[in-house]
C-alpha cells in the first residue's frame, strides 16, 4: 500500500492544484510535493537493505492480456523513487516565481504538471509489471511536454515537439519488444507480463537479441546516448532549468534504469551479445558530450551536453558487468541526479539576472554575486569529478570497473575527466571571473529562497562526497542479483 | 428444380435489426404526413427511440442467445442461414447503434449554426440561387436525414451479419446509398459537399461492381453462395483455384474501399472534407466497424480454409495503408482531411489485426484472439473518432466552421476545455498510455505477433511514430502557436453534441484505463458461426 500512497499523493496535489483558487496553488503544490517527500522516507525506512523485492503489492488489471498492477522496490528503484521525491520540492521552490513571468502558462499550470509528472516517474521506478512500466513510461511525457512547450524562452514550442517525437518513437519501438515478451510468455504456457513471472521463462536467444535491440533502442533515446542523444541540447536550452532538472535527472534517469531492470534482468544472454557495441556507444557519448559542451556558448546547452557525457559513464558500468562497476554506475545515478541539478538550478538563477544565457556576453560575475558564483564553482568541480565531492566516488568506480574489462576502455574513460576539469572551469572563468561584459547590469546576488533551495543538494554532495556507504548498502544487493542473473559472479570479470 | 421453401425468420433474434428497418419506414412516413414545424421533433424522438430500443434488443438478445452446434460459439442461422445472429454480430451490433445514437445527437444539433441544423435548407436549390436564398431565409431544413440515416444503420447492422455473398451486397448497398446522399447535403460550401457525394457515389458504385463480380466468380467457384458451403468448397479443394483466387480478390476490392484502405482510398479525404461534419462523424466511425465486421466474417468464415492465399495480400495493404495514411495525414492543411487520412492509417492498424488470424488450437490459454482484439480496436476507434468529429464541428468563424488547421492556434487559451478534449481524443489516435488507443494498438498488435507476422508489426510501429509526429503538431498549434488574426471562437453546443463529446471522452478514458470489461465482452462474443 506505501507505494499506492508515494504514487497516489503527488497525482492527488496535481488535481488539487489544477482546481484551488490561483493564490492558494503554489501553496498546494508545495504541501503535496512535501508530503510526498515524508511518504517516500517513509517507504525508505520500511525498506530493509536486502535482496529481492520489498512492499510490494501485486493486483489483476486486465486480465485478458495478463496484465497486473504490481510494484515493488529493491535497492536501485528505491533510490530513484527518493531521488525523485527529494528534487520535486525543490524544482517547485526554485519555480516559485518564474512560472508567473509573462509568456509563461502560470505557476499553477507548472507545479501542478510538476506534480503529475511525478506521480508518474515514481510508478515508473517501483512499477513491477512490464506493461504498467511502459504504460506510465509513456504517460510521463504528456506532463514533460507541456512542462516544455508552456514555459521557458522562444522556441520552446518546436523544442517540445522534438523532445515528445523522439520519445515516443522510442516508447514504440519498445512497445514491439513489450508485446514480444507477451507472445513469448504465451508461448510458454500463460500470458503474463510479470517480470517475475518473465524472469522464469528461458527465452531462445535469437528472440532475446530481437527484444533486447527494441528494449536499448528506447532506453538509449531516453538516457540518452550518441546517436539518439539529439533532442536532449535543444530541450535544456529552452525550457525552464526546472523543468531541466524534472527531465535530465530524473526522467532520463528511466533509461539506465530499464536497461538494469529490463535489459540485463529479463534478456542477460543477449545483454553480453550486445556488450562490445554498447561501450563503444558509451565511449563515444562520453567523450563527444564532453567534447560537443567544450564549444557551447549557450549555458543551458552546455549543462545538457555534460549529461551527455556523464551517462555515458553509467552505461558502461552498466555493461562492464562488474560489481563495481555496476555499483558505480547506480551510485552515479544519484549523484549526477544531485550534482546537475544543483549546476541547472544555479545557471538558472545567473540566468535570470543576466537576461541573457551566452557564456560570451557574461562575465565578472563574481565581483557581485560571490554567493552564486560560489555554487556555480561547487557544482562544475563536481561535474569534473573533484575528490570529496560525490560524483568523484562513482566516476572513480566506473573507470576502475572500465579498465579491469579492457585497458583500451579505462583509458579512453579517463580522458573525460580532463575534458569536464576544461568545460566546466572555462565557463565559470568566462561567465564568473574577468571584467563585466554585462553593461550596466548589476548582478544580484542569491536571496535567502535561493540559498535554502540549493544548500541540500549542495550538503548531499559533501556528505556523499565522504561517506558513501548507506548507499552502496543498499546498492550492493541489486548489483549482485543482477549480475547473478547474468552469469557473473559477484568477483566481476567473464566467465 | 427443387421446390420453394419458405425460410423461417427468427423474429427474436432479428428483433433489433428490424426495429430499425420498421422505424426508418416509419420516418419516411412521418416526413409524409406531419407538418413541417414538427417534424424535427418527431424525426429526432423517432429515430432515438427506434435505436435505444434496438440496443435494448441486443442485450436482451446476447443475453439470451442458445449455444451453437458443437459449444464453441453461440448464436443462430436466421432467415434460411443467409443472416448469423452470433457473438460477433451482436458486439457489432452494439456498438453500431450506441455510435449511431451519437450520430442521431450530432444530427439534432441546431445551436451551432443559429438555430438551424448543419444540413442544406433546400437540397435540390442549386447553390448560388433565388430558391437557395428563399430556403435560407425561410429557415428550412431537411428531416429525411433521419430515415436515411436509420437506414444506412440498418445496412450496417446486416453487412457484417451477412452469412452469404448477396445479403451482404445487399447490406452493402443499403448501408452505402443513403451516405452517398447524407454526404452531399451541408448547408455551408454546399458544392463541396455535392462534389464530395458525387465522387462518393461514382466510386463506391464501382467498388460494388467490383464485390458483385467477385460474388458471382465465387459462386462459380464453390456452386453456392453461403459462407459455410464456400468453406467446405476450399477445404476440400473443388473447383477451380483461379476462379477463388480472382474471386477473393474482387470482393477484397469492395470490401477494402469501404474501409478505406490503399489503394482504394482516394474518396476518403475528399468525402470527410465535404461531407456535413456530423455525417462525416457517424460515417467515419460507423462504417468502418461494419465493414471490418464483414471483412472478418468473409475472410474467417468462407475463406479461413485458404489464409494462405489472402493473408500475404492483407500484410502488404495493412503496411501501405499505415504509411501512406500517416505520410499524407501530415502534409493536410486541414484538420477533416487530416482526420480522413489518419483514419486510413487507422485501417492499416486494424488489418494488422485481421492478419493475426490463428486457428483456435494454437492460442495459449488466456491469449487474445484476432477477433477479440479488432472488436475492441474498433470500439475505442469508434468513440475517439465521433468525439473527435464532433469537437471539430464546434470550431468556427463568421464562414461556418474553421477547418484550416493553422487557423486553431490559439485554441489552448481561447477555450481550455474544447481543446484539452480535443487533445485527448488526438492522443488516444495516436496510442498514448491511459487512453482507449493504447489497449487497441497493445491488443491488435499482440495477435499480429503471435500470429507470426511481425513485418506488419515493425511498419505499426514505424508508421505509428509518423503518425504520433501529425498529431502532436496539432496539439502543438492549439497550445503552443500564437493565434493568426482574431483567433478561433468555440460555438457553445446544446446538450446534445455536449453529450456525445463527453460520451466520447469518457469512454476513451474508462477503455484506457479499465479496458478489462470491454476486452471480456469481447472475448465471450466467442467465434463466427458457419
Amino acid at each position: 500500500m506505501m507505494l499506492t500512497v508515494l504514487i497516489l499523493l503527488p497525482l492527488l496535489g496535481a488535481v488539487v492544484t489544477a482546481v484551488v483558487p490561483g493564490a492558494l496553488a503554489r501553496l498546494a503544490g508545495v504541501g503535496f510535493a512535501v508530503a510526498t517527500l515524508v511518504a517516500g522516507v517513509v517507504a525508505a525506512l520500511q525498506y530493509d537493505a536486502g535482496d529481492g523485492m520489498q512492499l510490494t503489492e501485486t493486483h489483476t488489471w486486465i486480465e485478458s492480456l495478463g496484465v497486473h498492477y504490481a510494484l515493488g522496490v529493491d535497492g536501485l528503484g528505491l533510490l530513484m523513487v527518493l531521488l525523485t521525491v527529494v528534487l520535486v520540492p525543490i524544482v517547485l521552490l526554485a519555480g516559485w516565481n518564474e512560472s508567473e513571468e509573462p509568456g509563461n502558462s502560470g505557476a499553477k499550470a507548472f507545479f501542478a504538471w510538476t506534480l503529475a509528472l511525478e506521480a508518474m516517474s515514481l510508478a515508473v521506478f517501483t512499477a513491477t509489471d512490464v506493461l504498467l512500466f511502459y504504460v506510465v513510461f509513456e504517460a510521463t511525457l504528456i506532463p514533460a511536454y507541456f512542462l516544455i512547450g508552456g514555459f521557458g524562452r522562444s522556441g520552446r514550442g518546436r523544442a517540445a515537439t522534438k523532445f515528445l517525437i523522439y520519445q515516443l518513437a522510442g516508447g514504440l519501438v519498445m512497445l514491439a519488444s513489450v508485446i514480444g515478451l507477451y507472445v513469448v510468455s504465451a508461448d510458454a504456457g500463460t500470458p503474463s507480463f510479470l517480470i517475475s513471472d518473465l524472469a522464469a521463462i528461458d527465452i531462445d536467444p535469437i528472440t532475446q537479441r530481437w527484444l533486447f535491440v527494441g528494449f536499448f533502442i528506447a532506453f538509449a533515446i531516453k538516457a540518452p546516448m550518441f546517436p539518439v542523444h539529439t533532442w536532449l541540447a535543444d530541450t535544456t536550452e529552452k525550457a525552464t532549468t526546472g523543468t531541466s532538472v524534472l527531465l535530465v535527472c530524473i526522467l532520463d534517469k528511466i533509461g539506465t534504469f530499464g536497461m538494469l531492470r529490463f535489459c540485463l534482468g529479463l534478456l542477460p544472454d543477449a545483454s553480453q551479445w550486445a556488450t562490445p557495441v554498447v561501450v563503444v556507444l558509451a565511449l563515444v557519448s562520453i567523450i563527444y558530450g564532453a567534447l560537443v559542451a567544450i564549444g557551447q556558448d549557450d549555458v543551458l546547452r552546455l549543462i545538457g551536453l555534460t549529461s551527455l557525457s556523464h551517462f555515458g559513464f553509467i552505461v558502461l558500468g552498466i555493461f562492464v558487468f562488474s560489481s563495481t562497476g555496476g555499483a558505480g554506475a547506480i551510485l552515479y545515478m544519484v549523484n549526477h541526479g544531485i550534482a546537475t541539478a544543483l549546476m541547472f538550478l544555479v545557471a538558472g538563477f545567473l540566468i535570470r539576472r543576466t537576461g541573457t544565457a551566452s557564456i560570451r556576453e557574461m562575465g565578472g560575475v563574481e565581483r557581485t554575486a560571490p554567493v552564486l558564483a560560489g555554487f556555480f564553482l561547487v557544482a562544475g568541480l563536481a561535474a569534473c569529478g573533484l575528490p570529496g565531492l560525490s560524483p568523484f566516488v562513482s566516476e572513480m568506480m566506473v573507470i576502475i570497473a572500465a579498465f579491469d574489462h579492457h585497458w583500451l576502455v579505462g583509458s579512453v574513460a579517463v580522458l573525460a575527466i580532463v575534458l569536464a576539469a576544461f568545460y566546466a572551469l572555462w565557463m565559470y572563468q568566462r561567465t564568473m571571473t574577468g571584467a563585466g561584459r554585462l553593461g550596466a547590469v548589476e548582478v544580484r546576488d542569491l536571496d535567502r529562497r535561493e540559498v535554502g533551495v540549493l544548500a541540500p543538494l549542495l550538503l548531499a554532495l559533501v556528505l556523499f562526497g565522504f561517506y558513501p556507504m548507506p548507499l552502496l548498502d543498499v546498492i550492493n544487493p541489486v548489483v549482485h542479483d543482477t549480475l547473478a542473473g547474468v552469469g557473473i559472479g559477484q568477483e566481476g570479470g567473464h566467465q | 428444380m427443387t421446390e420453394f421453401v419458405k425460410p423461417s425468420i427468427d423474429y427474436f433474434e432479428l428483433w433489433p435489426l428490424l426495429a430499425v428497418f420498421g422505424v426508418a419506414c416509419l420516418g419516411v412516413v412521418v416526413e409524409a404526413f406531419v407538418p413541417r414545424r414538427a417534424r424535427y421533433t418527431a424525426q429526432v424522438a423517432l429515430a432515438l427511440v427506434g435505436l435505444v430500443g434496438a440496443l435494448v434488443g441486443v442485450v436482451v438478445v446476447a443475453r439470451d442467445v442458445t449455444t451453437y452446434d458443437d459449444g464453441a460459439a453461440r448464436g443462430v442461422l436466421a432467415v434460411g442461414g443467409t443472416i448469423a445472429v452470433d457473438g460477433p454480430s451482436l458486439f457489432i451490433w452494439g456498438l453500431v447503434l450506441a455510435l449511431a445514437i451519437a450520430g442521431v445527437l450530432l444530427f439534432a444539433e441546431r445551436h451551432l449554426d443559429g438555430g438551424v441544423s448543419a444540413f442544406a435548407g433546400q437540397a435540390a436549390a442549386v447553390p448560388g440561387t433565388d430558391a437557395e436564398t428563399a430556403s435560407i431565409a425561410a429557415r428550412r431544413e431537411h428531416t429525411e436525414v433521419y430515415p436515411l440515416m436509420l437506414f444506412a444503420v440498418f445496412g450496417m447492422m446486416l453487412f457484417p451479419a451477412a452469412n452469404d455473398l448477396l445479403t451482404m451486397f445487399v447490406g452493402l448497398e443499403v448501408l452505402s446509398l443513403p451516405l452517398y446522399l447524407l454526404s452531399g447535403l451541408a448547408r455551408r460550401r454546399r458544392l463541396l459537399s455535392q462534389e464530395a457525394a458525387l465522387k462518393y457515389f461514382l466510386l463506391g458504385a464501382f467498388s460494388s461492381g467490383f464485390f458483385l463480380y467477385g460474388a458471382a466468380l465465387l459462386y462459380g467457384f464453390a456452386g453456392s453462395m453461403d459462407f459455410a458451403a464456400i468453406n467446405e468448397a476450399v477445404r476440400n479443394d473443388v473447383g477451380s483455384s483461379s476462379l477463388l483466387l480472382i474471386g477473393t480478390g474482387l470482393l477484397s476490392v469492395g470490401l477494402l474501399f469501404k474501409v478505406g484502405a490503399v489503394p482504394f482510398q482516394a474518396w476518403t479525404p475528399d468525402v470527410y472534407q465535404g461531407a456535413p461534419t456530423p455525417v462525416t462523424a457517424f460515417m467515419a466511425a460507423g462504417t468502418k466497424v461494419a465493414a471490418f465486421g464483414a471483412i472478418m466474417r468473409l475472410f474467417y468464415v468462407a475463406l479461413g480454409a485458404d489464409r494462405w492465399s489472402w493473408q500475404p495480400m492483407l500484410w502488404i495493404i495493412a503496411i501501405l495503408s499505415m504509411f501512406v495514411g500517416a505520410a499524407l495525414a501530415i502534409t493536410q492543411s486541414d484538420i477533416k482531411r487530416l482526420l480522413a487520412y489518419s483514419s486510413v492509417a487507422h485501417t492499416g492498424f486494424i488489418l494488422t489485426g485481421v492478419v493475426g488470424l490463428q486457428a483456435a488450437d494454437q492460442l495459449a490459454v488466456g491469449e487474445i484472439s484476432s477477433l477479440q482484439a479488432v472488436l475492441f480496436y474498433l470500439t475505442t476507434y469508434g468513440f475517439a473518432t465521433i468525439g473527435a468529429f464532433a469537437v471539430v464541428g464546434l470550431v468556427r468563424d463568421a464562414g461556418g466552421e474553421t477547418t484550416a488547421i493553422d487557423r486553431w492556434a490559439g485554441l489552448g487559451k481561447e477555450s481550455p476545455v474544447v481543446a484539452a478534449v480535443f487533445a485527448f481524443f488526438l492522443l488516444a489516435m495516436a496510442g498514448i498510455p491511459l487512453t482507449s488507443g493504447f489497449v487497441g494498438k497493445l491488443a491488435v498488435f499482440s495477435v499480429a505477433l503471435a500470429a507470426g507476422a511481425w513485418p506488419v508489426v515493425v511498419a505499426a510501429v514505424l508508421a505509428s511514430i509518423i503518425a504520433a509526429f501529425l498529431y502532436i503538431r496539432v496539439i502543438k498549434v492549439m497550445y503552443f502557436d500564437e493565434p493568426v488574426g482574431t483567433g478561433p471562437s468555440v460555438a457553445y453546443p446544446s446538450v446534445l453534441t455536449a453529450t456525445t463529446i463527453a460520451v466520447g471522452a469518457a469512454v476513451t478514458l474508462v477503455l484506457g484505463v479499465l479496458p478489462g470489461p470491454v476486452l471480456d465482452l469481447a472475448g465471450v462474443a466467442g467465434e463466427f458461426i458457419r
